[in-house]
């Protein structure tokens, strides 16, 4: 086990939700707590070193200390790294959210009471910082450059319905809303940032949540096809005994006839244990119907299957006054998606369904 | 084995009924019900796959 960060592998939901808003503890994160037996004798740890290279011919992986690494079997899971803002200076209070040492910096700069914080990105990341911040009791400025967030995902119906959560909360939510620069206070630390259309917000912690690349760069030249991600067969295998799994890895999923890279905690679950079952010789294709959830206030959301803008949506069950409600996404006669809002049983009896191939019109 | 829920944890996210729903239910209420709090021994690798699965890790088996 090659792992760039010097941990021993952790959880990371909670880096947006429970740690980051100071209930739960470290010492819960690591996975060891949930019963994985990192002390396996037959586990050998290469922590706080990145993997720098692949030689498939060798059957050799290049470490950053000039080590190498053998291998009968690999599997690629070197996931992904947050995206900055073009010119993203590098200023105290500027902050990115990944990793736990990433959590811990912004936690310490939120327990510093700041005046107001500046959420860039309403994406599903920088919605749980923003809810998260808010309940501390901060003022919080939610900038998305979309003119409806999560429009790309959900359509502009339901992150209408996500955009008004947030507002009601208190946060001052702007849409349209791109980061063109940001300034200091002259002595090293954030003070703020200028929008696209020239107005500025003030703010001592800024947070910027646009995303993630996955970290395919040490592979360059190695022989495997990268393009956003590490390009795998419908089993996950990217080349003889090589596989990947995770964030990093870019396969198609038979049951969406779609090649996907999928960033949630789940499939990083589930596609690493069929990808070492792969590498074991099971050639099964991996076809899940991915699924996710996020906190944010008092509302869970969960979203399964593959919703897109262009989608047929349709609410089946409660309502969205009450955010408590489930909206079904439809596209080509079939069932391709399920969102719910503090619904999570009819979530998962809908993600059956569309792991069943269920038409639109049977809905 | 004995299944124990630390119901200050969980949150309903209905995988684990995914997993093994002879052993877990969330009604319609959003709460999780617990059917059988000593599941036959051919539910292991079922209640087992839920206890892996729970984003929240408030599952835990005894024995």
């Amino acid at each position: 086990m090659i792992g760039a960060e010097p941990h021993l592998p952790y959880d990371r939901p909670p880096l947006s939700k429970d740690v980051l808003a100071g209930t739960w503890d470290v010492d819960r994160l690591p996975l060891a707590a949930v019963g994985v037996d990192v002390h396996d004798k037959g586990i050998e740890w290469r922590l706080g070193v990145a993997a720098r290279a692949l030689d498939l011919t060798a059957r050799r992986v290049e470490l950053e200390d000039g080590s190498a690494v053998s291998f009968d079997g690999l599997v690629i899971a070197t996931g992904a790294r947050v995206r900055m803002l073009p010119g993203q200076p590098d200023l105290a209070g500027i902050h990115t959210l990944r990793t736990l040492d990433d959590c811990l910096a912004l936690r310490a700069d939120l327990d510093a009471t700041p005046s107001r914080v500046v959420v860039v990105g309403a994406g599903f990341i920088g919605a749980e910082v923003a809810a998260t911040a808010r309940q501390r009791g901060l003022d919080v400025t939610l900038l998305e450059a979309l003119e409806v967030p999560l429009q790309r995902v959900l359509g502009d119906r339901m992150g209408a319905v996500c955009a008004d959560l947030h507002r009601d909360q208190g946060v001052d939510l702007r849409l349209s809303s791109g980061v063109d620069a940001f300034f200091d206070d002259g002595s090293g630390r954030v003070a703020g940032v200028v929008l696209s259309d020239g107005t500025t917000v003030e703010a001592d912690v800024v947070v910027v949540g646009v995303g993630v690349v996955p970290n395919t760069e040490w592979l360059n030249g190695s022989g495997l096809v990268i393009d956003n991600g590490v390009v795998c067969d419908e089993t996950c295998l990217a080349a003889p005994d090589v596989v990947a799994a995770g964030d990093v890895a870019r396969w198609p999923n038979r049951r969406f006839d779609e090649v996907m890279r999928v960033e949630h905690w789940e499939n990083a679950q589930e596609q690493g244990a069929h990808a070492a079952r792969r590498l074991l010789g099971d050639a099964a294709p991996y076809e899940p119907v991915p699924w996710f959830w996020s906190d944010q206030y008092d509302r869970k959301i969960q979203l399964a299957g593959r919703s897109g803008p262009n989608d047929e949506v349709r609410i089946v069950d409660g309502s969205i006054e009450e955010r408590r409600f489930v909206a079904v996404y439809g596209r080509a006669g079939r069932l391709v998606g399920v969102l719910g809002m503090n619904r999570p049983r009819p979530v998962m009896q809908y993600r059956q369904l569309i792991a069943d191939g269920a038409s639109w019109d049977e809905i | 084995m004995k299944v124990v829920v630390d119901f200050d944890l969980c949150e309903s996210n209905a995988l684990c009924m995914q997993a093994a729903p002879e052993v877990f239910e969330v009604r319609d209420d959003d709460f999780l019900y617990v059917l059988q709090e000593n599941p036959p021994e051919e539910l292991r690798s079922k209640v087992e796959e839920a206890v892996r699965r729970c984003p929240k890790q408030a599952i835990t088996l005894e024995g």
